[in-house]
């Protein structure tokens, strides 16, 4: 863009404003659905409204009720520290969308690709028996394996994608739930359940755990080294994971907008056939950008699992992680930035520690704020609209603005599902 | 025999009514990806319905005397009820998709996730726990039972009353009779063209005369309509009448059995057969016994659970990857038809 262009009128200052809207307007949505429950609500009233709309906007610095009652606010190392925990796997997830929305495709299979994240990690980690390799190799073997296995499992459709024309939404749903049922498949017959503690054979166990002499001993497993954060925010889950993760999001932003490799992943994304013409092997692309996408966010599942306190409900046929689809309101409110992600990842986190507040403090409960990020996702979609709207708004004064063509923010999803005639 | 084709008409049945409010939307344009979302908001409001009419004197009456005619239609009343919310639900889908050309992807994706928020939002708040139960179960209300015809607790009916009367619901019967009068009409009315022809080509549909923003506003409300009926009549035949903001990705599996289907009523009514097959065989292939010899075949092979399961997913994969040159996808699904760019 030109530096001559209005501040308003620029691409990435629509695109902040757009994003922002569309929080504030979630946000304003969950408050009134509180509200009105709040009001209409025999047992709850006007005050426990306020409570919980004052809540859901400044959950993060919640720090409980007071003698008397009432909510206080301040500095919670405990909620912050976790909110960066709970970010670390969402960036992730939020990458692998973002990278694959660039170049085109809708990777709806990041939860699948988590999974098998999942898998591969846990597996790994708690298949080495403690002792015959040093602990932070055994955590790199498993987080590289969960690197690789979401590779694989991403390339999938990738490749159907590029050789046969199916679309890659219906794929990735699809294999979305195979990995469901083999994940489970994988760890009901395996050996990583949790039999060590009572009533936790549901569950697999942490890494922590590790193999010694034929038995599972907590302690001698792996997790991932502090970094000195559980200091700064006491009593939290945070770890160095967080920084793996934004580590990661740098690198994307490296490759897809400073190497010649991203700038032909996205030439793909802009016009298949014009990459081709243009040389770019666009099979290979699309393959590579989806094995790209699900490595990512079979990451996100290694720094979660490796963390090292975290248990795996292994019976997941009938459900999709959450963390996975969350990925994808994550990239959408940053405009499929990965420098964007970061804050749309901890953003979205902060909200589910104000949902958390919101369970423990008042009557409400944590699922109003899933309310709001779907609103999110839902106003995400039309952010053209909304664009344009804003665009029309903050006009100043070029009459050739509303002449010109609306930017396309998604320039391959109409063109690709035209060329999709075989879903 | 008899439990295997009751078990499996039950997992087919929503399957089937969902997969065509698939058809539906498709038809005229508009990819349903929220047929999942659209069922679970149907689920809760079916059973929230059913569980605020037991408090009335009109239905409690009714269970106070046995008065089997009156719960039936207690049951078609909320299975219209469930019906119109997921009709009302689906025109957010609508209005972003035809109104606003937001993309149908994304659109389908939050209303996915919006459905199980929302749900267990109210669901907690009404029960204080994740799961809404209604007075006593599903089936003590609303099953069809041989005691309705006269029979006493001994007699047994004939084998024909045994599998496809005695212990089945009302619902699944409606759900198949409404398949076959929908199929009708979209193939051999001239709405139906007309709605089809919408899907195909909106720019020449336009240019006969064919309102393509009405056909699509209708395409897809007869698909929130059916999918939010198809999500209460999987939450009260497989699910005893419950809802939990889940529907185990039935909507998904509804729509591997569109595509498996090709998107015609016919091969889609074949295919939720299978893949119900398949889900009964999952949930209880180790009491299974087919003909009835005390042999348990199913478990004897020794095939994990979770492979019955997996298979509809992967058979519509490769269903999808061996026939994806001859696949039969609506041409214009998917695409936002803009008046301007004809």
């Amino acid at each position: 863009m030109n530096g001559n262009e209005p501040f308003l009128q620029r691409e990435s200052v629509k695109s902040v404003l757009a994003s922002l809207l569309s929080i504030v307007i979630g946000l304003a949505f969950g408050a009134l659905v509180v509200l009105v429950v709040g009001l209409t609500s025999k047992d709850l009233g006007a005050g426990s409204a306020w409570e919980g709309i004052r809540l859901i906007f400044g959950g993060l610095f919640s720090t409980g009720r007071g003698p008397t009652g009432l909510l206080t606010w301040g500095f919670n190392g405990q909620s912050i520290g976790n909110m960066l925990f709970r970010a670390m796997p969402l960036i992730m997830t939020g990458l692998s969308v973002a990278m694959a929305y660039k170049t085109g495709l809708f990777n709806i299979g990041a939860p699948g690709q988590y999974l098998m994240g999942t898998l591969v990690s846990l597996s790994v980690a708690l298949g080495i028996p403690s002792g015959s390799l040093p602990k932070a190799l055994i955590w790199l073997l498993a987080f590289c394996g969960a690197l690789l296995a979401g590779a694989l499992w991403g390339a999938i459709p990738g490749m159907l994608k590029a050789f046969l024309n199916i679309n890659e939404v219906i794929a990735c749903i699809m294999t979305n739930w195979i990995a469901a049922n083999f994940v489970t498949w994988m760890f009901s017959v395996s050996s990583f359940k949790n039999v060590v503690e009572n009533t936790k054979s549901s569950y697999i166990y942490k890494t922590t755990y590790g193999l010694v002499d034929g038995a599972y001993v907590n302690g001698a497993g792996v997790a991932t080294a502090k970094m000195g954060l559980d200091k700064v925010f006491p009593g939290s889950q945070v770890n160095g994971g967080i920084l793996i993760a934004v580590l990661f999001a740098v690198g994307v932003y490296v490759m897809m907008e400073k190497t010649t490799f991203g700038y032909q992943l996205k030439a793909c994304g802009s016009n298949r056939h014009a990459a081709r013409y243009a040389g770019i092997s666009d099979r290979r692309n699309i393959v590579l950008s989806m094995a790209i996408a699900g490595a990512l966010s079979a990451g996100g599942a290694g720094l979660y699992c490796l963390s090292g306190n975290t248990e795996f409900f292994w019976s997941t046929y009938q459900s999709l992680p959450a963390i996975g689809f969350n990925g994808i309101p994550v990239a959408l409110l940053a405009v499929c930035n990965p420098i964007g992600v970061i804050f749309t990842a901890i953003f979205m986190s902060m909200l589910s520690i104000s949902g958390l507040q919101l369970t423990n403090l008042t009557a409400y409960n944590e699922y109003i704020t899933d309310v709001i990020i779907a609103v999110i996702v839902y106003l995400a979609a039309f952010s053209l609209v909304i664009k344009m709207w804003l665009g029309r708004r903050k006009k100043a004064g070029r009459a050739n603005a509303n002449a010109a063509p609306p930017p396309k923010p998604q320039p391959a999803a109409a063109d690709d599902k035209k060329g999709g005639g075989a879903q | 025999m008899t439990f295997l084709i009751q078990q499996t008409l039950l997992y087919a049945v929503p399957l089937m009514i969902v997969a065509l409010a698939g058809v539906f939307a498709e038809r005229s344009g508009i990819i349903n990806l929220a047929l999942e979302g659209i069922m679970i908001f149907g689920a809760f409001v079916g059973v929230l319905f059913v569980r605020i009419m037991q408090g009335s004197a009109w239905v409690s009456g009714a269970k106070a005397a046995n008065a089997y005619g009156t719960l039936q239609l207690f049951e078609l009343l909320a299975m219209l009820v469930a019906a119109l919310f997921g009709a009302i639900f689906s025109l957010l889908l609508s209005f972003a998709s035809i109104n606003l050309r937001a993309d149908q992807t994304i659109g389908g994706t939050a209303l996915n996730l919006m459905a199980p928020a929302l749900a267990l939002f109210f669901i907690r708040l009404i029960a204080n726990q994740n799961t809404l139960y209604i007075d006593g179960d599903g089936p003590s209300w609303f099953m069809i039972k041989k005691a309705m015809f006269g029979y006493g607790r001994t007699d047994k009916m004939s084998w024909l009353g045994e599998t496809f009367v005695n212990k089945m619901y009302l619902a699944t019967y409606v759900c198949i009779l409404l398949f076959v009068v929908l199929s009708i009409i979209l193939y051999k009315t001239r709405f139906g063209l007309r709605l089809r022809s919408c899907g195909e080509n909106p720019q020449a549909a336009d240019s006969l005369g064919i309102n393509v923003y009405r056909m699509r506003y209708t395409g897809t409300t007869i698909s929130g309509a059916l999918a939010g009926m198809g999500g209460f009549v999987y939450a009260l035949t497989t699910a005893n009448c419950t809802s939990n903001g889940d529907v185990a990705g039935f909507g998904f599996l509804a729509l591997a059995v569109m595509i498996f289907g090709n998107w015609k009523p016919g091969n889609i009514a074949g295919a939720s057969l299978l893949f119900g097959l398949f889900k009964c065989i999952a949930a209880a292939y180790s009491s299974i016994d087919i003909n009835g010899d005390g042999v348990y075949l199913l478990k004897e092979i020794g095939i994990n659970e979770n492979v019955y399961r997996m298979l509809p997913y992967v058979i519509t994969l490769l269903v999808l990857a061996f026939t994806s040159k001859s696949s039969r996808a609506p041409k214009a699904e998917g695409i936002p038809y803009d008046k301007g760019q004809r």
